[in-house]
């Protein structure tokens, strides 16, 4: 019982988090707090089976996969706060309020007198109970959860797969697509220049620098640019000790200053 | 040991996850929360296996939890699929069906 007053707790408060925190990541994780809480609570409740299940499938199969779709799907695909229908919210908050005074309500008063207790019914171990129920009395839903997993898996299969609609582009056609592009729109057909100043730290998120001096706006990533982790210009500051000919500002940037389609500064 | 806190326990989860498909938009994260409840069921199960001392509310418990993940497979392809089509995974944008 110290158990169940020490995790209901925090169940609760990770269940109500994973309901109002913004980025679906943070609502997985908070969600495998709960289900690996269930999971003891199992234990305490004569379960041992489906402690080890809880674990291996909640924790280790379903949330893997849910996060994989999150990673698949886009990691920053978090909610707007805008209500797109008038009222929901309060109206959503005041449905779940009343279900849930009369689910405890009727949780309350569900049971009546001292538990049983699984001692009889775990005599032979919990696992070799389990089975003898599940291998005679449950068999035929036994089966017809074996056919459900093969279907699910099948239907799996066929949702994910995608059929190519237009031919695969070969290199040929890329390259003709590049030097087109240049010769109608002066679009680089060159690879774009890489970001700049190696030696300092992971330099994804430093722009390139011009021979002029300017920021490169095309050598650092799009994403990193939406989530203003680029480096301003102030940031990008010689190194004492370097040379002062000012040839370690712009060691990659090459010859950028060709290259067409640029911002000029 | 009494049973009954963890009913309570066990309905307050269940009304939770109510409360997040109800007010969230987030494909994956409604689809959390409808794992939440089912979690909530296995529990109340799982107790009153407890509760009459018999090992049937586990058995029940087991064959829930193989169809959730059964549920989650499908279900996870279906938001991918959508996903993949339409860019966005957020319940208000799936409505052709409504028109």
């Amino acid at each position: 019982m110290i158990a169940f007053w020490i995790l209901s707790p925090i169940m609760v408060a990770a269940a109500v988090g994973m309901v109002l925190v913004r980025k679906a990541v943070h609502s997985a994780l908070l969600l495998a707090v709960v289900m690996v809480s269930l999971a003891v609570l199992y234990a305490v409740l004569e379960a041992p089976f489906l402690f080890a299940v809880q674990i291996i499938v909640y924790t280790g199969a379903v949330l893997m996969l849910f996060l994989f779709v999150l990673m698949l799907i886009g990691v920053d695909s978090s909610d707007s706060l805008v209500e797109t229908i008038k009222g929901q919210r309060l109206l959503g908050f005041t449905v779940a309020l009343l279900l849930g005074i009369v689910l405890v309500l009727g949780a309350a008063q569900a049971v009546v007198g001292a538990a049983a207790g699984l001692t009889a019914a775990n005599l032979e171990g919990n696992v070799p109970g389990l089975a003898a129920l599940l291998f005679s009395k449950y068999v035929i839903a036994f089966e017809a959860t074996g056919a459900l997993l093969i279907t699910a898996t099948i239907a799996a299969m066929v949702l994910a797969h995608r059929e190519r609609l237009t031919p695969k582009q070969t290199q040929k056609d890329l390259a003709v697509r590049r030097l087109r592009d240049y010769a109608e729109s002066g679009k680089h057909p060159g690879p774009l220049p890489s970001p700049g100043v190696f030696a300092r730290h992971n330099a994804n998120d430093t722009p390139a620098l011009l021979p002029d001096g300017s920021v490169s706006e095309l050598s650092v990533s799009r994403v990193l640019k939406a989530h203003g982790t680029v480096r301003r210009m102030p940031q990008i500051e010689r190194t004492p000790g370097l040379a002062e000919d000012g040839s370690e500002t712009a060691p990659t940037t090459g010859n950028d200053a060709t290259t067409p389609g640029e911002g000029k500064p | 040991m009494s049973t009954e806190p963890f009913l309570v326990l066990s309905a307050l989860l269940f009304t939770i996850g109510a409360l997040g498909v109800l007010v969230r938009r987030n494909a994956i994260v409604v689809f959390m929360c409808v794992e939440l409840m089912l979690n909530a069921g296995n529990l109340a199960l799982v107790t009153f296996a407890r509760q009459h001392g018999n090992l049937d509310g586990q058995v029940t418990a087991f064959f829930v939890m193989v169809v959730a993940a059964a549920e989650v497979v499908v279900g996870l392809a279906i938001i991918m699929t959508i996903f993949r089509t339409r860019r966005s995974a957020s319940v208000d944008d799936a409505s052709l069906l409504k028109y």
